[in-house]
């Protein structure tokens, strides 16, 4: 008889932050520069340089506390972690050990069958992001030697740290995902994994189901993608499991997750454990937060994800599914609330779902990520005005959309440039509606017979002919009078 | 006139180059010729910038025959920079095989602020190596002599900014203070060295030994020349989170010298066991003349003065081991050659780098840090160092400055304690107290022992460092201490 296994995860987040400058100095703070230009005396830890807090980084830093329901620490310190790598150049990164800024947090997920589970955060610190080394091999082990790059040195970071609360890879991949939303929401991260200002260290345990006792955890390093957390926690606790029934013992661990091949490798044991010497940085004051200075800065936090999904739901009606993709970028929500502002609120659920079946469509096959939105909320309303107006149909408005997305033109201009204006002329439609009713005698005689749909078939050839400009309504009743007529005949 | 320079204060050259009596070039090129002459046997120099200075004075030269009346404090004087200060242009090596052939690509605020103030910075001084010593001997390149005495130490760790002054081959240097570095010297070269407040002088630019502890101070033969130079390095700075944004009083030296309504204490603690008695008798003699200058002088107590020297250790070298973990190899200084990989490339660099006792505090430092230890040293020291704090805070409920002797000897012969670094520390136990609470403190000549000059030292409170130099002015204008040069056999024997 097997036992059932509960898997126990916490995660520990770095964000790097998206300051102008960097924590220390006032070299730029960006990605993708030419190697080591964006670099001074203090980063760079000369000998003689000395750090100044970036008070953007602090704000930042306590911004994003108050985004995930912390509290803020009102007399916070800096400490030194010591260790030599080569990327880290004055030899120590300068963190918070005891005192940080932010703690006792938490988020809320919401699981695939609806239940909402509760992960706490533990604290939030902020801290320095080390170079990047280059090597010149495959890896580190091949190469005849390494490049240090220092743009990335002295970028501000936090460092996220939960509660052993998550139970699954997927509910690890769901808060992954949620806390990336509400630090974009908030402005004080860019949040992009690819290019590294969002990674992640994973701590994975196994448990008897029912046992309140955590087992022994291993670290999973080296995870970049929030797709490869899940299938890192996937695979440790495989292993964990596999070690467990075969009666031995899981060892305390930092492993290495290699992603391409799907395994984990050791990378030291505890008993290899750093040292790193923590001691209150002597370079830099105690830092003091006021209660004015808090709220000044929770006046600056938008309206979060889950407030929004709430008001998207209660305010304009929308399902819980349509609001949660609408909240799952800031961009997206951003956008849908201009259109909605310049429609009215009336016009909520047809933006909501132009936007989720047309738009996301669109984005999904040009492959557009949500800072690249292809169309203006104005285009969008301006189109639905149209469709209001009766100056085209819906089947019309696809190919709009479609032109304006193309083109970045306006509706009006499209409609009109096009020919695309609904036909609602009675006369007219009438006259279209006799040909085609005198022209298919067959299906004339299935419609008398008391087959209703030879009715829309007619109308379906009306707008072939019109090329979908007739107004389907008006089609169906002048359909109806043309074939009253005929039977009349 | 110009060979006599050695031998003018700053404010004197001062004046000689404003008035258009001496050139900046002619007092360079006297400066440079002392120099050339006495530093075979002083060795205080590591780098002497004749080319850089030359050309500084013949840019003043030219300013002030131009019409330009802007001088700063210090026109037309020369400085000299303790290695462990970053200056453009010249070597910043602190006396270490680590940094040999570093040049900053930066200067350090104080030298901003010198070569602002029309000073010319003539070279670079020699230390204890990363100002790690009491005698100047952990300089990795050459032992400093003390003038008063070939065969003896001028003390340290800024061993070189002392001997150039006492020397006469500057009249101002710069130096850097942790336990006593500026003051100790001083006293063991019979001139004037201050260590101002912590927070007054900007440490950037300044090579971290103890961040907590370490306050850049000026080195000079007179009160007045070191207040001048005192108040041209001290003020707001930026750059330094530990600078407290204070701009320093304008000083003002004149009148009848008068300590009257000055309450100072003698603390016992740094007055009795261990004080060599020639050193006592000089220290109280020189409290006699404070009394007569009207001062009143009583005994007072720093009970914890007695863990002050073990604390200080812990601190200043967990510290320490920190500060000087950037010294890898990876970036810049000494690289040790044929190395494997990265870890032996780091052993070997800092293995070969670094001298015996810089290797020895890094080790100290890095274990009282270690996980198990950090309780017992680090935590327990920084709790002694609140001790310290609250002695000297309730000393001045009562007093307005303590007295006491700079150092419990004066210089030892070049080699004797080089191996008994316990006895070299113990000598550090008056100075290192003032550094542990942040507190100015200043060391002046107060006569001899057998030839060799003995330092009382002045501590004030926070950021009084005005008043300490107007108590110290008045002490030495009824004295004559300061006057005594040590005659260099070179000069015609003594």
């Amino acid at each position: 008889m097997s036992t059932k296994w509960e898997t126990v995860i916490g995660l520990e987040v770095h964000v790097e932050l998206a300051t102008e400058t960097k924590v220390w100095c006032s070299c730029k703070n960006e990605f993708g520069a030419e190697p080591n230009t964006n670099v001074c005396p203090v980063c760079l830890a000369l000998p003689g340089s000395l750090p100044v807090l970036n008070a953007r980084a602090l704000e930042y830093t306590i911004k994003a506390g108050l985004a995930l329901n912390c509290k803020i620490q009102r007399r916070s310190k800096f400490d030194r972690k010591n260790y030599f790598y080569a990327d880290l150049p004055s030899g120590y990164q300068i963190s918070q050990f005891d005192l940080p800024l932010c703690y006792d947090g938490y988020v809320d997920i919401t699981l695939k069958d609806g239940t909402t589970r509760r992960i706490r955060i533990q604290r939030i610190h902020l801290e320095t992001d080390a170079g990047k080394l280059v090597h010149a091999g495959d890896d580190v082990a091949a190469a005849d030697f390494s490049l240090v790059d220092f743009n990335r040195a002295g970028v501000p970071l936090i460092e996220i740290v939960t509660e052993p609360d998550l139970r699954s890879a997927e509910e690890a991949g769901l808060f992954l995902e949620k806390l990336r939303s509400i630090l974009k929401y908030s402005g004080v991260s860019d949040v992009k994994m690819e290019e590294g200002s969002m990674r992640c260290d994973v701590n994975v345990s196994v448990r008897p189901a029912g046992s309140t006792e955590f087992g022994v955890r291993s670290e999973l390093k080296n995870v970049n993608s929030f797709s490869a957390a899940v299938r890192g926690i996937e695979y440790e606790q495989k292993r964990h499991i596999r070690i467990l029934e075969e009666g031995g013992q899981v060892e305390q661990e930092t492993r290495s997750w290699r992603d391409a091949q799907g395994i984990s490798v050791l990378l030291r044991s505890k008993e290899d454990a750093e040292d790193y010497r923590y001691f209150p940085e002597p370079d830099l004051p105690p830092v003091e937060v006021t209660t004015e200075e808090i709220e000044r800065i929770r006046a600056t936090l938008p309206e979060l994800p889950d407030a929004l999904m709430q008001r998207l739901m209660t305010e304009y009606g929308l399902s819980a599914y349509d609001a949660s993709v609408i909240v799952a970028e800031r961009e997206y929500a951003q956008w849908f609330l201009q259109a909605v502002e310049l429609a009215g609120a009336d016009q909520a659920k047809a933006v909501a779902n132009w936007q989720i079946n047309e738009l996301y469509r669109v984005m999904n096959e040009k492959e557009l990520g949500p800072d690249q939105i292809p169309l203006t909320p104005e285009q969008l309303v301006g189109m639905l005005k149209l469709m209001e107006k009766g100056t085209i149909t819906g089947k019309i408005a696809k190919t709009v959309f479609d032109k304006m997305v193309e083109t970045g033109k306006d509706a009006e201009t499209i409609v009109k440039d096009e020919g695309l204006t609904q036909v609602a002329d009675e006369g007219e439609l009438l006259a279209i509606a006799r040909e085609v009713v005198a022209a298919n005698p067959k299906v004339f005689e299935d419609w008398k017979s008391g087959k209703q749909s030879a009715a829309q078939w007619f109308v379906g050839q009306i707008m072939k002919r019109t090329r979908g400009r007739a107004n389907p309504q008006l089609a169906l009743k002048l359909v109806t009078q043309a074939l009253e007529e005929q039977a009349q005949k | 006139m110009s060979g006599m320079t050695h031998i003018l204060s700053a404010a004197r050259l001062n004046r000689l180059f404003l008035a258009g009596e001496l050139s900046a070039v002619e007092i360079a090129e006297s400066a440079l010729s002392r120099i050339a002459k006495v530093e075979p046997q002083v060795g205080a120099f590591l780098h002497v910038a004749a080319e850089h200075v030359l050309d500084r004075a013949k840019k003043l030269d030219a300013r002030r025959r131009a019409g330009d009346n802007e001088f700063g404090p210090l026109a037309g004087v020369p400085i000299a920079v303790k290695d462990n200060i970053c200056t453009c242009g010249m070597e910043t090596t602190c006396a270490s095989r680590m940094l040999k052939g570093y040049v900053s690509p930066y200067d350090a605020t104080v030298v901003e602020r010198l070569r602002a103030s029309g000073a010319m910075i003539i070279g670079k001084t020699n230390m204890d190596e990363f100002a790690m010593g009491s005698s100047g001997e952990a300089s990795a390149f050459q032992t400093t002599r003390n003038p008063w005495d070939l065969e003896r130490v001028p003390g340290g760790s800024s061993s070189g900014s002392a001997a150039a002054v006492a020397a006469g081959e500057v009249p101002l240097a710069l130096g850097t203070d942790t336990g006593g570095s500026i003051r100790q010297p001083a006293a063991f070269t019979g001139v004037v060295g201050l260590k101002p407040t912590y927070g007054y002088v900007s440490r950037y630019g300044v090579v971290s030994f103890a961040s907590s502890l370490d306050q850049v101070g000026p080195l000079g033969h007179d009160v007045e020349d070191v207040a001048r130079l005192f108040e041209v390095i001290a003020g707001p700075d930026r750059r330094d989170a530990t600078n407290a944004g204070r701009t320093p009083p304008e000083l003002k030296f004149g009148g009848d010298p008068s300590l009257a309504g000055v309450r100072l204490g003698v603390p016992r603690e740094l007055f009795g066991q261990g004080i060599d008695s020639g050193v006592k008798a000089r220290v109280e003699e020189a409290i006699r003349q404070l009394e007569d200058l009207g001062a009143t002088v009583e005994e007072c107590s720093l009970p914890s003065t007695e863990y002050a020297l073990s604390a200080y250790y812990v601190i200043a070298l967990a510290e320490a081991s920190s500060n000087l973990a950037r010294y890898d190899g990876v970036r810049y200084g000494f690289r040790a050659a044929q190395t494997g990989g990265l870890t032996e490339m780091y052993s070997k660099t800092r293995g070969e780098g670094f001298g015996a006792e810089v290797k020895r505090r890094i080790m100290l430092g890095t274990y009282v840090l270690s996980s198990g230890h950090y309780d017992a040293y680090y935590r327990k020291a920084q709790q002694v160092r609140t001790l310290v704090v609250r002695d000297f805070e309730r000393a001045f409920e009562r007093f307005d400055a303590l007295v006491t002797p700079t150092t419990p000897f004066t210089a030892w012969r070049i080699g004797e304690k080089i191996d008994d670094p316990m006895a070299m520390y113990l000598g550090d136990i008056c100075t290192i107290p003032v550094n542990l609470a942040g507190l100015p403190a200043i060391s002046v000549p107060c006569g001899f022992v057998d030839g060799l000059p003995v330092g009382m030292q002045l501590i004030g409170k926070h950021f009084a460092d005005a008043q300490l130099l107007q108590m110290a002015w008045a002490y030495q204008k009824v004295t004559k201490h300061h006057e005594s040069r040590p005659v260099l056999t070179e000069e015609g024997g003594r």
